[in-house]
């Protein structure tokens, strides 16, 4: 089905099932430990042995000699492979550095071998007696050291610009010129990375923990030199990804290359401790942000330039894409830089781009704010724009930025809020609030999927989306529900195969439009199917109560179906409304914090997000991804930060005691509203995403009730009190 | 993991014997022995298990103190109504530390003797003195934030990460072991942890084998008994710095600060500066203080924190 002109009615537009507050369909499958993760798939292939990684101690040299003897010799040991042994080895197109690295070693933790053995602590222990000896050269650690020797990275529009920036930016009445620096952040997703690999002739099969399952496929293949109809990925379950399972990682190429080593299906699972350095991470930033204004606080120039690093080869952080369409402003300019660094590789991590950009641009708002005398909230309305600042012929889709803010304003009692900071206090807390916007694109792919009618009356759904922890079972469950007049109960999904059709997976917050909008297409198809069997016009036929109708004829879909069922299947195409138009999903963030008086201890005490993300499929499951997103935030803001060791190049708080996220003490009362409505140039679900949205604004907002409590403006994330204690009272006693 | 073999001891004497050999170890909770064994940052040959030495138990002694036997666990410690009345201050630093769970695990002479959360110490790739003699010390020149800012050397920074630990310092607790010989001896917390010089691997004053049977608390000294636990997120995480304190209402006390030292750091002659406030014993306690560009914040941060419990005890 091609999507190219903007939807009209269809029978989502009942809303019988989708926009209603369903429980997760999977949700008693978590809850009982039945739902089944890569690792524990016992049950899968027989004769499973356990793969321990041997990961690099330094970052960049080269492998002088390994010595296996050892390590062969220990109990249990059935294979090792390392580069040497499989030197025919290729590289995914989406990873950057090798998953098997040796003789060069291009990061820390690189995988330089993997150690069989009959038991998991076997493995482990052999893969300890392995003994690699490295010749270490000098590598580049250091961002800000490298910021000489940065360049235009080779991406779309690393630069723009639109009129004179400069020339306005010298001649504004009021200027902000301001450099903010976000550190490296790790997914910490709770599920560490987990394959089970098992080859059946040259037919491969990996049961994994994977967002993208046909890009993954793709580069398993490439990787093995393999074709891809030789290569199943499985992948049900995930518990949890953010960007870091959309790749192929080293568990999964480990898992293969010793189960053919070994002969026998191999399971491997990433120790957290090698997580932060051997797999993929949210790159640092160091940002320039320059806005003229006139004195009544109108954006006349605006300016956002970011450097980011990776290896060599790697893509940026784009951190200044935003800038680009949130306020308005005649002249106009973004560029990025990339320095190599000899770190581990940098990818997407939850609103890539968005999540640092919007940190530092949204700071710089409300300094503009303090600057202008004008309330921040009402900066941010004057300044709206409803087209493209660049291309102002091009309007967006929606945008009720200026409603989000208003009502959140109304709803947070935003009203009474002292614009000088440091004046509110209770006790031995000093209380802030602070105001951010969000902004994050909806974007959409070609997704397919795969509908069944059974004798039974049943639907069930296939297509490879995938389930990140997000709600895909339920909300896809919903749309296939609302499309063939069933209840959920009714509906059996199947995802996260590459058996099935392919889908646009789970990334960049498109999945839940996407997929269901894939699941719509198949759905109308099988509509068309069930009619023309019942001899129907299918613009006649009703689907309701488990019945299709049409004049006074009504047939049950079990009976329609046949003893054979009835299977159509379809994807949904996107033509050119998101090039006519910019579609994009809005927020306001609002947080209060307070600030111990004496320690400087950040302490979030409320926080509000409304949002402007189209349809919502279901407010359950949305809002469990934007209360998931704003904690992410809030971790962000206050203390997520992987230390880089600028001498020997690694990250060196690389386990969950070191590289801390917020616990449950750390998160206030959440509240969360959607506004209603629908977007008919997004799809014929009308939805867009919200899953990266809770997270674009938080930290910023955090940030600005930081500052309104204690005047202590901190441009370098996370804002640690070792950060606010020089400007906070001075103390009696 | 290295392969061990595991005995189980039932006495007290039994467990000392069974770990007069090399490479012996006592485990109680498991809490931090098994996650560095998991990393082959302890390699025990032996494991002895103490769990089942009949050390579980709170006592009354003779003087009007409490007897704390080895093995219990830190929540029955923490929720113990004697200690809650009389020791406010213990209570207050266990439930500060760690999580639920690992509470009901970890054990008295086990939290004492837990070792550093330095990173590099948990990273075999790195050079680290405490984990290999002489191989070098990598967080002075590296990644130093959580580390220790007094009481250090140029061989090691590392600090020592107990919550309770701090506040049996600061009730002047005192340890009771059986050496490998048999012979029972008694050693003050003060004493029990050592600064590292030019040796950070040996950190106690315990002999090889020696077995921790009971803490015992002095007398009840009554007093505004506190707390206070700075860090980064609100729980489950190790001190940036923290402060017991029992202060009384003429404004005589005591203080022992965590998180700044290879041990609970108390000093009497800082104790006495109490009655003039946060900025003196601080200058007191911290005079032979060596920072590093990360860790220089501690010093700021622990005087602000005495004075907020200063003020906090006043009322
Ligand atoms: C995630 C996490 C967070 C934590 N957070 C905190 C925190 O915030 N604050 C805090 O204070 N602690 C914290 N801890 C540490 C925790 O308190 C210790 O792990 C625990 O107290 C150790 O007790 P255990 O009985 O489990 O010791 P074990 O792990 O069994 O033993 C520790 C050491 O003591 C020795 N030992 C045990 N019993 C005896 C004995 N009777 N005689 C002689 N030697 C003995 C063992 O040989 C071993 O060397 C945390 C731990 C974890 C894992
Ligand atoms: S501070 Fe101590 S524990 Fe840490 S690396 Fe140095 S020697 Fe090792």
């Amino acid at each position: 089905m091609r999507f190219d002109t903007p939807a009209t009615t269809n029978p989502i537009d009942q809303m019988k099932v989708v926009g209603q507050a369903i429980p997760r369909v999977d949700g008693p499958l978590k809850t009982t430990g039945t739902a089944p993760y890569a690792y524990e798939r016992h049950d899968v292939a027989p004769n499973q042995a356990y793969g321990a990684v041997v990961a690099a101690g330094i970052a960049k040299g080269r492998i002088a000699s390994i010595d296996l003897a050892a390590a062969r010799a220990a109990s249990g040991v059935i294979a090792i492979v390392t580069a040497e042994d499989a030197k025919d080895l290729g590289k995914g197109d989406m990873n950057t550095a090798k998953l098997l690295g040796g003789p060069d070693i291009d990061h820390y933790h690189q995988a330089v071998a993997v150690v069989v053995a009959e038991s998991f602590e076997e493995a482990r222990a052999a893969a300890n007696l392995v003994r690699v000896r490295y010749e270490t050269t000098p590598g580049r650690f250091d961002l800000e050291a490298e910021r000489g020797a940065a360049k235009t990275p080779d991406e779309d529009s690393p630069e723009t610009a639109v009129g004179d920036f400069e020339g306005a930016f010298a001649a504004a009445a009021v200027k902000l010129d301001a450099t903010y620096t976000t550190p490296d952040q790790s997914h910490a997703m709770m599920e560490p990375h987990a394959s089970i690999a098992a080859w059946d002739g040259d037919q491969l099969t990996i049961w994994t923990s994977n967002q993208m399952i046909a890009w993954s496929r793709g580069d398993i293949a490439k990787t093995f030199g393999i074709d891809k109809d030789k290569v199943r990925l499985i992948s049900p379950f995930i518990g949890g990804g953010f960007g870091g399972k959309l790749f192929i990682r080293s568990d999964a190429v480990l898992a293969a290359l010793g189960a053919r080593a070994a002969g026998r299906p191999v399971k491997l699972a990433l120790p957290r401790p090698l997580i932060a350095n051997n797999t993929t991470h949210r790159p640092a930033t160091i940002q320039h942000i320059r806005i003229g204004a006139t004195r009544d606080g109108r954006i006349t120039a605006i300016g956002h330039e970011s450097l980011s690093g990776n290896l060599s080869g790697g893509s940026s952080e784009n951190a200044v894409q935003q800038t680009r369409l949130l306020y308005a402003g005649a002249d106009r300019m973004t560029a990025l830089k990339i320095a190599d660094l000899d770190m581990p590789e940098g990818n997407a991590m939850r609103a890539p781009g968005e999540t640092p950009g919007l940190m530092a641009l949204e700071i710089a708002i409300d300094e503009l704010a303090e600057l202008t005398g004008l309330d921040p909230v009402e900066l941010r309305i004057l300044n709206d724009t409803q087209v493209d600042p660049e291309d102002p012929e091009r309007p967006f889709s929606q945008r009720r930025l200026i409603e989000c803010l208003r009502l959140g304003a109304e709803r947070f009692g935003w009203a009474g809020r002292s614009a000088t900071p440091g004046r509110r206090r209770e006790g031995r807390w000093l209380i802030g609030t602070g105001v951010a916007a969000g902004i994050r694109n909806n974007m959409v792919a070609t997704s397919g999927a795969r509908v069944r009618l059974d004798a039974d009356g049943i639907v069930t759904v296939e297509t490879d989306m995938t389930d990140i922890g997000t709600g895909s079972y339920t909300i896809i469950a919903q749309t296939a529900a609302e499309m063939m007049g069933v209840g959920v109960d009714r509906v059996l999904v199947r995802l996260g195969d590459s058996s099935f059709p392919v889908s646009a997976g789970s990334g960049g917050q498109w999945g839940a439009n996407t997929s269901t909008a894939g699941v719509y297409a198949a759905c109308v198809k099988l509509r068309e199917v069930v009619a023309q069997r019942l001899g129907f016009n299918s613009g006649d036929a009703e689907f309701t109560d488990g019945s299709v109708r049409a004049g006074n004829r009504s047939v049950t879909l079990a009976e329609a179906a046949g003893a054979d069922g009835l299977v159509a299947e379809d994807s949904i195409e996107f033509g050119d409304l998101d090039k006519d138009y910019q579609q994009s999903t809005f927020a306001a963030h609002f947080v209060e914090v307070g600030v111990d008086a004496a320690t400087g201890e950040v302490r979030v005490r409320r926080m509000l997000a409304v949002c402007d993300a189209g349809r919502i499929l279901n407010p359950v499951t949305a809002r469990s991804q934007v209360i998931g997103a704003m904690t992410m935030g809030v971790g962000g803001a206050l203390m997520e930060e992987l230390a880089v060791d600028t001498d020997r190049g690694f990250f060196v708080n690389h386990d969950l005691a070191g590289y801390e996220v917020p616990v449950h003490a750390d998160i206030p009362a959440q509240d969360v509203v959607f506004l209603a409505g629908d977007d008919p140039m997004s799809s014929p679900m009308k939805a867009k995403g919200v899953g990266e949205l809770g997270l674009c604004g938080v930290g910023a907002a955090v940030a600005n009730a930081v500052y309104n409590a204690t005047g202590v403006r901190v441009r370098s994330y996370p804002i640690t009190l070792d950060k606010l204690l020089p400007g906070l009272p001075e103390m009696v006693g | 993991m290295r392969p061990f073999t595991y005995e189980r001891a039932e006495t007290p004497a039994a467990a000392v014997a069974a770990a007069a050999s090399t490479g012996a170890k006592f485990i109680a909770g498991g809490t931090n022995l098994l996650d560095l064994m998991k990393l082959e940052i302890e390699a025990p040959t032996h494991l002895v298990d103490v769990n089942r030495l009949g050390l579980d138990t709170i006592e009354p002694t003779e003087d009007g103190g409490l007897r704390i036997g080895a093995l219990v666990r830190n929540t029955d410690l923490a929720a113990d109504a004697r200690v809650r009345r009389d020791y406010g201050v213990l209570s207050r630093a266990l439930l500060a530390g760690a999580s639920g769970q690992l509470r009901n695990k970890a054990t008295t002479a086990g939290n004492l003797l837990q070792r550093t959360r330095c990173p590099y110490f948990y990273d075999t790739n790195q050079p680290c003195n405490k984990r290999e003699p002489g191989s070098g010390c990598s967080a002075i020149e590296g990644f130093s934030r959580q580390l220790g800012v007094v009481g250090v050397s140029d061989a090691c920074i590392a600090t020592h990460p107990s919550d309770m630990a701090v506040a049996l310092r600061v009730l002047d607790a005192v340890v009771e072991t059986v050496r490998a010989d048999g012979s029972a001896r008694q050693i003050p917390v003060e004493e029990l942890h050592l600064l590292p010089g030019d040796t950070p691997d040996v950190e106690t004053a315990l002999e090889p084998g020696e077995l921790i049977t009971a803490v015992t608390l002095p007398p009840p000294v009554g007093g505004v008994q506190v707390y206070r636990k700075v860090r980064d997120r609100a729980s489950y995480a190790f001190a940036l710095v923290s402060v017991a304190a029992v202060l009384q209402p003429d404004g005589s006390g005591r203080v022992a600060i965590g998180g700044v030292a290879p041990k609970p750091w108390r000093s009497k002659a800082a104790d006495a500066e109490l009655p003039r406030g946060a900025r003196a014993v601080a200058e007191e306690l911290f005079a032979g203080a060596v920072t590093t560009h990360h860790n220089a914040f501690k010093l700021p941060l622990a005087e602000r924190t005495l004075a907020a419990v200063l003020s906090e005890a006043k009322g």
